[in-house]
């Protein structure tokens, strides 16, 4: 059966560092998947290349049966295929107002690439209603990203990857940083994904608050996949041992691993 | 409601506070000249002259905002200036076409602006390191190929001298050329989705390329966009000296950056005001003959340059501090 993406023995290196070691990653159609591991296992690498950010150096991809060309490919490309990533605040510009960067990458121009200003406000404006639930914050349209507090940057990113309607949602650590109260909107947001018939990775340290919410959950360690889990199949307990074993020591037992 | 509108109120008074406090500086400085030497400053000769010369200084101002909202520097335009002007110049005398000049001259900025872009984005070197070597590399080269000889340029005889070189009624064509470029970068910067993606790079360059802007190909587009206003700076003044001269562009540095940090765009990046660049110009560019028909000598200059400077900077910063508190 077409998965919604399929990674086959991706191996990705930088500066002769090599970060991913034969990834085989796939995530289905209507499927909440958890990428798990420590700093530095790998997990930035891959969303970054599901994302169009990084190229890889070997291996194959196909996002919708589509063959991936990795010099070819780009994070334009990705959001054309429905891949929409939330870097959290890390991918917002701080000087800027709200609603250039909603819409920065995928502007709202006329045939000679000025922006219709009026527009994007506008859309920015409803988004702000919908999506953000932003009333009497006193944050408009305007205002600058750096005049926002953390939770409000998190809702922007989040609001532009809903607005967006992806098919398939990366999360990069969706809930760090954040009020009880904004993790429970992250998790609404996860939720609504997967009701709509769509598709998410998220990557997280923490997966506690996220289990209920996930199907499956992948675990990267140094580079490679060492365990693959069903959420039905593994209580949460269970899961931070697999991960506390995997981590503490420093090598993959992929036998143990129930591996599907 | 009412919070959000008075919001958004307070924001617009902010926004326009630094620029309202440069146009106050600009009209006291003239003002202080008007005093000092009625006899110059209240004809209008002096000023015929300022809308000569300062729009050479503004073309390459304007240019060099764009580098700045982008977070980066160019140090190479002078000697831009020069290799453009030169080439402008040979070709216009073998051909005897104008727009064949014009069209050679501009490309040999874009080329170079391209080696810069290239030596920045595929190379890595940091800008201003980038842009210093060109700087020394291509005055060189323009000395090189001219053996460092001036060379006149008959430009006086064509239908175009009109078009650069004279005025419109009293209005010398270069303020023309000034006004509207200024009023196109303005709306390249703020209304355009380039302008918007070179403040996205200088303001957070991974968030620009996590969210789809190719950084290096809009990097290496700023730079070519600088290095052609540069030759048109370069050509521009051909026309108004009807000469090429090797040293062309020298001393154009300093006061070009000058203006543009007099008008509130920052070395940070990520902001440029292209209105406070077109009145830093003016500025900057009027202050010598100000000072020296005051009676004061030549070296107030540069004190006084530097005095403006410090303050107008001094005035961004505080009132960019209290808009972001």
């Amino acid at each position: 059966m077409e998965k919604l993406l399929e990674m086959k023995n991706i191996y990705k290196s930088f500066d002769g560092v090599v970060a991913l070691k034969g990834i085989d990653f796939k995530v289905g159609y209507n499927e909440v998947v958890g990428l798990l591991g420590d700093n530095g296992a790998g997990k930035s690498t891959l969303i970054k290349i599901i994302s169009g950010v990084h190229s890889f150096d070997k291996g194959e991809m196909y996002i919708k049966g589509i063959k991936i060309n990795p010099r070819r490919y780009s994070v334009k490309i990705a959001h054309s295929l429905g891949v929409e990533t939330v870097y959290q605040e890390k991918a917002l510009a701080e000087k800027q107002t709200l609603w250039r960067n909603i819409f920065i990458g995928r502007q709202i121009t006329n045939k000679l690439g000025f922006i219709d200003i009026r527009k994007e406000k506008e859309e920015t404006n409803k988004i702000m209603r919908v999506f953000m639930g932003f009333r009497g914050i006193g944050a408009d349209a305007d205002s600058a990203i750096r005049t926002l507090s953390g939770g409000e940057r998190e809702g922007v990113a989040i609001s532009r990857a809903m607005y967006f309607e992806a098919d398939l949602v990366i999360l990069d650590e969706p809930t760090m940083a954040l009020s009880l109260q904004e993790v429970n909107k992250v998790l609404k947001f996860i939720q609504d994904i997967k009701n709509k018939g769509k598709s998410c990775i998220y990557i997280s340290h923490n997966i506690a608050n996220i289990y209920p919410v996930s199907d499956r959950f992948v675990l990267i360690d140094r580079g490679k996949i060492v365990g693959t889990y069903q959420r039905k199949e593994i209580s949460l307990h269970e899961l931070s041992e697999e991960m506390i074993r995997h981590t503490e020591q420093g090598k993959p037992v992929s036998q143990s691993g129930r591996k599907l | 409601m009412n919070n959000l509108y008075n919001n958004s109120k307070a924001k617009s008074t902010t926004r326009y506070k630094s620029q309202i406090a440069l146009i106050i500086m600009a009209i006291s400085i003239f003002g202080l000249f008007m005093i000092t030497s009625p006899e110059v400053f209240l004809k209008g000769r002096i000023y015929q002259a300022f809308l000569s010369t300062v729009p050479i200084m503004g073309f390459m101002a304007l240019g060099l905002t764009f580098v700045l909202a982008m977070g980066e520097i160019d140090l190479s335009f002078p000697s831009v200036m020069a290799l453009s002007g030169y080439i402008f110049a040979v070709t216009f005398e073998a051909t005897n076409s104008v727009i064949l000049a014009f069209l050679v001259g501009l490309l040999s900025g874009a080329i170079v602006g391209f080696i810069n872009g290239s030596l920045i984005t595929l190379i890595g070197i940091p800008s201003i390191v980038a842009t210093l070597g060109m700087q020394f590399l291509i005055r060189g080269f323009s000395n090189i190929i001219s053996s460092g000889l001036a060379k006149r340029v008959a430009l006086d005889t064509t239908s175009s001298y009109k078009i650069f070189a004279e005025r419109l009624w009293v209005i010398p064509v270069q303020a023309i050329w000034l006004l509207g470029l200024a009023i196109f970068f303005y709306f390249l910067l703020l209304r355009h989705k380039f302008g918007e993606q070179a403040l996205f790079i200088g303001d957070n360059q991974e968030a620009a390329r996590m969210m789809g802007v190719n950084v290096n190909r809009m990097k290496t587009m700023v730079f070519i966009l600088m290095s052609v206003v540069a030759s048109f700076a370069g050509i521009v003044s051909c026309y108004r000296m009807r000469t090429w001269w090797p040293t062309m562009g020298e001393g154009y540095l300093m006061m070009v950056m000058a203006a543009v940090f007099v008008g509130g765009t920052s070395m940070f990046g990520g902001e440029a005001s292209i209105e406070g660049t077109f009145i830093g110009a003016f500025i900057i560019g009027s202050l010598e003959a100000g000072i020296v028909a005051a009676g004061l000598s030549g070296f107030w200059t540069q004190f006084v340059c530097g005095i403006l400077i410090i303050v107008s900077i001094i005035i961004h910063t505080l009132s960019k501090r209290r808009k972001g508190s």
